[in-house]
């Protein structure tokens, strides 16, 4: 066995592989920010389902939740909380050297996948959230905690940078602070 | 059938895509979607592998997918901070007119 052969696996596979790239190009091509956003989302959720057929369905689940549920609205907010800067992708400057580069790295990623000697399989997963599990607290006991510290620092940094300061003429938190 | 070169086809598009969006666009957040679109190509990659090649304990590239999530939020989360931070004292994230540090 090399591959995945069931057909109606293939079919969702290639239905999500055309999505994702569609929306990706979308939110490469769209005119307004927040539509490419929109693109964005719709594109994570084909990701996501790219993973389903992949058999990897919890990292599907962590994938909604995270991409298209939680950094998207971050996205969405940065981009309202930013009225008056420019919204739209219009006078992009070198955008023909850009996409050349683009094409010559797809190329290249493309060419490279396609001429290695993989060693095939097709691996069964039977529970994945189970063997997860067991991965992340067995041999990535480690970087599991180390992956909470980054989450707290984060956290703690995001809170830092946006925090109104007295020098700037702002008021401590939890006086109305004007965005 | 799917083997690992169709994922990786797509991947690589997904990339090159990604990589268009995070140096054509202006405005920090469009450059930060492109930094997303790349984050999600390379994870796409990773279960990929973890599905259709030989490994010794195959549930690895899941779980390095999940890291790379994991990752890429912190990243997102401190990133669209500074964004609205620099918006506050500059009134614009165009990153063309963010030259302050430009000799």
């Amino acid at each position: 066995m090399t591959g995945i052969d069931d057909t109606a696996v293939v079919i969702a596979f290639w239905v999500m592989a055309v999505v994702t790239i569609g929306s990706a190009l979308m939110v490469a091509t769209v005119h307004d920010l927040i539509h490419a956003v929109l693109f964005l989302i719709l594109s994570f959720v084909g990701i996501a389902g790219l993973y389903i057929t992949l058999s990897a369905d919890f990292v599907a689940m962590v994938q909604i939740l995270i991409y298209a549920g939680a950094i998207s609205v971050l996205m969405l907010f940065s981009i309202l909380l930013t009225p008056r800067s420019a919204r739209d992708n219009a006078g992009v400057s070198y955008s023909a050297p850009i996409a050349s580069v683009a094409i010559l790295v797809a190329v290249v990623l493309i060419y490279a996948g396609l001429s290695t000697d993989w060693a095939y399989a097709s691996n069964g997963f039977t529970s994945t959230a189970r063997e997860i599990g067991n991965a992340l607290l067995d041999p990535y006991a480690l970087p599991f905690e180390v992956a909470s510290v980054l989450l707290v620092v984060a956290m703690v940094g995001a809170i830092v940078l946006v925090r109104p300061t007295h020098e700037a003429g702002g008021t401590p938190l939890g006086e109305g602070e004007q965005f | 059938m799917i083997k690992i070169e169709d994922v990786l086809v797509v991947g690589g598009l997904l990339f090159a895509i990604g990589l268009y969006v995070a140096l054509s666009r202006r405005n920090a957040v469009g450059i930060l979607m492109g930094v997303e679109l790349m984050l999600n190509s390379v994870n796409l990659n990773l279960i990929g592998f973890a599905k259709l090649t030989e490994a010794p304990r195959p549930i690895d590239g899941q779980v390095f997918a999940i890291f790379v999530i994991t990752v890429a939020a912190a990243e997102a989360a401190v990133a669209l901070a500074l964004a609205v931070s620099v918006y506050r004292y500059r009134q614009s994230i165009d990153v063309d007119k963010l030259d302050l540090l430009k000799w």
